[in-house]
């Protein structure tokens, strides 16, 4: 006997999915009108700076250190990799100032908010592992410092950043998995709530803008 | 690269110290960027989109 189809996992999800974020919410058209304000966009500044570092970052992956340290296009890949981190964090904690300041978790906002402070912390990870596996004497000293640090923190057996095989893993594998996965749950919570609205809105604010 | 910005960056940094407070030239243009960028982010208007 077959079990009925309301009781399904895949039903529940579906049903669940369906409820909590329909499609006219994950792409919408139209916005509030206070959304029509430059501190709403450094948020998808920040992504698009994410956009670029994962791009460059592939191209860098493929074609190795010999090539990024050597050639004139490897050495102009290799700081457009740097500057769009720098960029990534200088519109990321924007992004932080704004929204703290308007208190944005407000509203049932509260997981749209953690998810975004430990995105913040994994990137901060991950920047960490791409120092150190420059391969350059630059990554060579900043290891050598941070092994002092860490092991007298007494992690340092575990998390060993003079260990190039295990930060490269890190920092091209599984921190940028992380911080795609939270990225990712961070955006679908903004689209399901909402873009948080100012502490002053009045209703009339509230309307979309058309 | 030539001029002053390859003097500026080919050279281990300059600091600024106050106590025990310290802070690279380098990092302290890159808070008073983002810092002016908050502001004239709250400060300029939005042009109109869709009426």
């Amino acid at each position: 006997m077959s079990t009925p189809t309301h009781e399904m996992w895949t039903a529940r999800l579906r049903s669940s999915w369906q409820r909590n974020l329909p499609i006219e919410k994950l792409l919408p058209d139209d916005q509030p009108a206070y959304v029509a304000s430059w501190i709403y966009v450094f948020g998808v500044a920040t992504i698009a700076a994410l956009g670029v570092i994962i791009a460059s970052g592939i191209v860098l992956a493929f074609q190795g250190p010999a090539w990024y340290h050597t050639s004139d296009i490897g050495n102009f890949t290799n700081s457009i990799h740097f500057w769009s981190v720098q960029m990534f964090f200088a519109f990321m904690v924007i992004h932080l100032w704004g929204k703290f300041w308007m208190a944005a978790w407000r509203g049932n906002r509260v997981r749209t908010w953690i998810t975004g402070a430990v995105a913040f912390v994994v990137s901060i990870a991950t920047a960490f592992t791409g120092y150190l596996v420059q391969t350059n004497f630059d990554s060579q000293w900043i290891s050598f410092e941070a092994k002092d640090g860490f092991n007298s923190v007494g992690v340092g057996a575990w998390f060993t950043v003079t260990n190039l095989g295990q930060m490269l893993l890190l920092h091209v594998a599984f921190l940028p998995l992380i911080l795609g996965v939270l990225t990712l749950v961070h955006v679908l919570m903004v689209r399901r709530r909402g873009v948080v609205p100012p502490i002053d809105a009045v209703p009339a604010n509230l309307e979309v803008r058309k | 690269m030539t001029g002053w910005l390859a003097s500026f960056l080919n050279h281990p940094a300059t600091y600024l110290k106050w106590g025990w407070f310290q802070i690279s030239i380098s990092n302290l243009i890159v808070i008073l960027i983002m810092l002016a960028l908050f502001a004239a982010a709250i400060l300029i208007k939005f042009p109109k989109g869709r009426e």
